[in-house]
C-alpha cells in the first residue's frame, strides 16, 4: 500500500518537473557506471583471492580470506549484476531462504565426514 | 503506523524495512500472482537457479565429504594447476585466467542488458556477442586443463597426486559447470542473432515457442549467465584454493 502511494507521489513529481527526463522508465536499466565499478570491484577480489594462493597463505588466515573474498564477490554478483537489490522482498526471500537449507546438509556431512574419517583411521591405521 | 513516525535516522530505516516486510505478506497473500515486480518468464528463470544452486551444492558438499574422510593427503591444485610460462612454474595461472575471462564476460553481459532495455539492439546483440566470445574462450580452456589433467593420469577412479577422489570430484564438478557454460552460448548466439535482427521490435514469432518476445528476454538470459559466473566463483574457492 505505502509503495503504492510512494509510487504515485513519485508520478506526480516527474510531471511536475517534466523538464527532467524519467532516468528510470524501464525495468531493471542501472547507469553503466555502477557496473563498471561492480566489474572492477569483481576483478579486484578475484585478484586478492589469487594472491592469497600465490603468497601461499596457510591455516585459518588461508580459510578465512578464501571465505570473504567468495562472499563479496558472490553479494555483488547477486545483488548488481542480478539485480536483487532491486527487487521486491517477496521475491529476494523466496530465492535466498532456501538455499540456507544447503548449511544445514554441509554440517551434516561435515560431521559424517570426519566420522568415516575417524573409522578409517581406527580400523586401517592409515 | 503514523504514531510511530520518529524523525531519527534508524527509525526511517525500521519503518523502511518493516514496509518492505509488510509488502511481503500482501504480495503472498494476494491473489493472482505473488512477484508483482517479476515477471513469470523472470520468476520461472529465478526459481530454475534456485534448482539448480541445490544442484551445484549438492556436488560441493560431496566433494568436501570425501576430502574430510580420505586418509590418503589431498593433491595440492595450485601445483597441479600451475603453468610453466617463459621457464618459471606459476601456480594455478590457468584458473586465474578463466577466472577473469568468466568476469569479463559477466561485465559484457550486464551491459548487454542495460543496451537491450535502451533498444539499442545493435550494441546489445554486439556485447552478447563478446560475452559468449568469452564463454567459448572459457570452455576451451577447460578442455585444455582436462586435456592436460588426463595425460598426466588423472583418471576419476584414481591419479597419481594422492587421493583417488580428486579426480571424480574434478571431473564431476568441472564438466558440470562447463557444460552449464557451454549450453549458456548457445542460447546467447540464438537470442543475440534475435536482437540483432529486430525480433522483438517487429515482434517475429519464436522458432520454438511460436510466441512473441521481449527485450526482457536479455535479462532472463543474463540471470542464467550471471549464475554459471556466480557458481564459478564457489568452485574457485572450494575446489581450486581450499
Amino acid at each position: 500500500m505505502t509503495t503504492m502511494t510512494e509510487e504515485t507521489t513519485h508520478g506526480h513529481a516527474s510531471v511536475a518537473q517534466a523538464a527532467k527526463p524519467a532516468a528510470q522508465a524501464h525495468g531493471q536499466q542501472h547507469p553503466i557506471k555502477l557496473y563498471l565499478l561492480v566489474w572492477t570491484l569483481l576483478f579486484i577480489l578475484s585478484a586478492c583471492s589469487y594472491l592469497v594462493d600465490y603468497f601461499d597463505f596457510q591455516g585459518y588466515l588461508r580459510w578465512f580470506l578464501i571465505i570473504v573474498f567468495m562472499l563479496l564477490k558472490a553479494g555483488l554478483i547477486v545483488a548488481v549484476f542480478m539485480h536483487m537489490a532491486w527487487e521486491r522482498l517477496a521475491l529476494v526471500v523466496a530465492i535466498l531462504a532456501p538455499p540456507m537449507a544447503v548449511l544445514v546438509l554441509m554440517a551434516m556431512m561435515a560431521w559424517e565426514g570426519e566420522y568415516t574419517n575417524a573409522l578409517r583411521v581406527f580400523f586401517f591405521g592409515a | 503506523m503514523t504514531a510511530e513516525h520518529v524523525s531519527t535516522e534508524s527509525a526511517t530505516t525500521d519503518q523502511n524495512l518493516r514496509d518492505r516486510l509488510h509488502g511481503m505478506v500482501a504480495d503472498w497473500s494476494s491473489d493472482q500472482r505473488s512477484f508483482k515486480s517479476a515477471s513469470w518468464g523472470k520468476a520461472m528463470m529465478w526459481i530454475f537457479l534456485v534448482s539448480d544452486t541445490f544442484v551445484f551444492s549438492c556436488f560441493l558438499i560431496s566433494y568436501m565429504t570425501v576430502r574430510m574422510s580420505t586418509t590418503v593427503e589431498w593433491p595440492h591444485p595450485s601445483e597441479i594447476f600451475a603453468l610453466d610460462i617463459g621457464g618459471k612454474k606459476i601456480p594455478l595461472i590457468l584458473i586465474a585466467i578463466m577466472t577473469f575471462d568468466l568476469i569479463t564476460s559477466s561485465g559484457t553481459m550486464a551491459m548487454a542488458v542495460n543496451f537491450a532495455y535502451a533498444r539499442e539492439r545493435k550494441k546489445a546483440a554486439i556485447l552478447m556477442l563478446v560475452t559468449a566470445f568469452f564463454g567459448a574462450a572459457f570452455v576451451g580452456m577447460q578442455a585444455f586443463e582436462w586435456t592436460k589433467l588426463i595425460h598426466e593420469g588423472v583418471r576419476p577412479w584414481g591419479n597419481p597426486f594422492g587421493a583417488a577422489q580428486f579426480g571424480s570430484s574434478f571431473f564431476m564438478i568441472t564438466g558440470f559447470h562447463g557444460f552449464h557454460v557451454s549450453v549458456g552460448v548457445i542460447f546467447l548466439l540464438i537470442i543475440a542473432r534475435a536482437v540483432w535482427r529486430g525480433d522483438y521490435d517487429v515482434g517475429r514469432r519464436g522458432f520454438f515457442t511460436s510466441r512473441k518476445g521481449r527485450y526482457e528476454i536479455v535479462e532472463i538470459m543474463g540471470l542464467y549467465w550471471h549464475f554459471v559466473d556466480l557458481v564459478w566463483v564457489f568452485i574457485f574457492a572450494f575446489f581450486y584454493l581450499w
